[in-house]
């Protein structure tokens, strides 16, 4: 099952400004693998896991989810179907404010599922003791750490029981405990729920921890694809260097 | 470059970023009016809207109207009594002026600027947070969720809004008329029934619906495209404001002239 594509991405471009932001990407994700793309700031990692459900849309190129290309799609409902089978956790959460705890959770679960407005609650619930959060239920956002809002955002984006799982820099930003938890729950969430999951990041560790696969990201294109072990011994000199510079910054403990 | 083709430069960016922000402010409402058919409208956010922006407002909006319509009778009844010895017609000064203009348009402004701004600050937060992306991730879209209901609530809480202030407008012209003037309260209600009628207060209230439309839209279109975090929250709401309040200007005149034409006086 591994080596089924899910994902297909072909000939992607996006231009911001006349400059390539990603250039030609050609890249396929597997079914329940943890497909990690890294790269140093300004590459276009955002851009890349924005593209995926069309959050930015490029100027050329094929995004293809289980046959169906989502750049092809023309109404806006189909577009949706597409994006029903995702969740997305956000660099800074995107929790609204506006919403206690579980209503957050539970926002999703009214477009995207039929489940009865009466089991909302439960179900929220459930999704937040899954990623290992009790009695929160009723809190306001700005009452939580950044740690927790990024697993109530988790909670939120596994809520509607999706295939894939889209994080983007999901450690950015929290202190190495919480970084710890959340690292965790990826693993967790591809092995427990079976989904496949694509995290962008320049978490060093964080990608060769957790990942099954990693796309070293320069300059718009894909310079190598390969398993963390592979990513380590490349031979190539932009991801050597980009790799040995991390490593000696994480040992320094920055 | 010389100062004219630097001019002329700016005055063609100037022209490119007008028809841009048209263009998007287009779009979007006709993303508004695509949505509000084909999606399922959102009650409760149209209520919870719809008491933020009008119920909130009724204690500004009135006390703005009641010395509107105070000072309204205290010009008018002076100026008569110096020109004519007696306070003539205040009542229907203040009636008049109060239903086709000033209750509208300040009723307007007021709401631009207390819930106009707010609207723009809390949705060019959700911008600037990616909880705009994050509703098209969870199955809905800025429009249906954030827009429609705001829509809504600026259409059902402005007219309703001006009525009041008409009412309160009114009655501070009459108690400054009776108190102050010492006008008899039935010579300045008479002033007002006997030459008011269904199509003077139609002038205004007419208005009010496109002054409703005027601020959502100006309000919804400044928070969505803001960019650049908290300061650029900050210019997107003074700027909503700053372009609510001119636009509510200019079309009231338009409007008004336009209403004249068609017999609605």
């Amino acid at each position: 099952m591994i080596d089924r594509f899910m994902i297909e991405i072909k000939k992607l471009t996006k231009i911001y400004d006349n400059k390539k932001v990603l250039n030609n990407i050609n890249v396929d994700i597997k079914t329940g693998e943890i497909f990690t793309v890294m790269g140093p700031s300004g590459t276009g990692k955002s851009t890349f896991i924005k593209s995926i459900i069309r959050l930015i849309k490029p100027e050329s190129g094929e995004i293809i989810i289980d046959g169906r290309d989502i750049l092809k799609a023309k109404k806006q409902f189909e577009i949706q179907s597409i994006r029903r089978d995702f969740g997305y956790l956000f660099q800074d959460s995107a929790l609204f404010d506006s919403l206690n705890v579980w209503e957050n959770v539970a926002f999703g679960l009214k477009y995207l599922t039929d489940i009865k407005p009466d089991k909302y609650f439960d179900v929220a619930r459930e999704k937040l003791e899954l990623v290992g959060l009790k009695d929160i239920e009723y809190k306001k956002i700005n009452e939580l750490s950044g740690g927790m809002k990024k697993r109530v955002a988790l909670a939120r984006a596994i809520a509607h029981n999706p295939k894939y799982i889209l994080y983007d820099e999901p450690t950015t930003g929290l202190d190495p405990i919480s970084s710890e938890k959340i690292m965790n729950l990826i693993s967790e969430m591809s092995e427990k729920l079976g989904v496949t999951s694509v995290v962008v990041t320049h978490d060093v560790k964080l990608a060769f921890t957790i990942s099954t696969r990693i796309g070293m990201l320069f300059g718009g294109k894909f310079l190598d694809v390969n398993t963390p072990e592979g990513i380590k011994n490349s031979s190539i000199k932009e991801v050597k260097e980009f790799v040995e510079t991390s490593f000696i910054e994480v040992n320094r403990g920055h | 470059m010389s100062f004219i083709t630097r001019f002329i430069s700016k005055i063609g960016k100037s022209t490119l970023d007008i028809s841009e922000h048209l263009g998007r402010a287009t779009f979007m409402i006709k993303d508004v009016f695509y949505w509000a058919f084909k999606s399922r409208l959102e009650v409760d956010e149209i209520y919870k809207q719809t008491v933020r922006i009008g119920v909130d407002s009724v204690g500004v909006a009135s006390l703005v109207s009641l010395f509107t319509g105070m000072v309204l009778a205290l010009q008018t009844g002076y100026t008569s009594q110096n020109l004519f010895n007696e306070p003539l017609y205040v009542g229907t000064a203040v009636g008049f002026s109060l239903v086709k203009e000033l209750a509208p348009v300040l009723t307007a402004i007021v709401v631009c600027g207390r819930a106009g701004s707010s609207v723009t600050a809390e949705i060019g937060t959700m911008a600037v947070t990616e909880q705009i992306d994050a509703l098209y991730t969870l199955g809905t879209n800025p429009s249906s969720y954030l827009l429609i209901p705001r829509y809504f609530a600026f259409l059902i809480a402005l007219p309703v809004l001006t009525v009041i202030a008409n009412i309160i407008g009114i009655f501070g012209g009459f108690a400054v008329g009776v108190v102050r003037l010492g006008i008899s309260s039935t010579v300045f209600i008479d002033d007002i029934i006997d030459f008011m009628e269904v199509k003077n207060f139609m002038h205004g209230f007419i208005k009010t619906f496109l002054f409703a439309f005027t601020i959502a839209t100006v309000s919804c279109y400044k928070g969505l495209y803001t960019e650049g975090g908290a300061e650029g929250v900050g210019k997107s709401t003074t700027e909503s404001v700053v372009l609510s309040m001119i636009l509510i200007l200019v079309i009231d005149y338009f409007a008004s002239s336009f209403l004249v034409l068609i017999g609605i006086t």
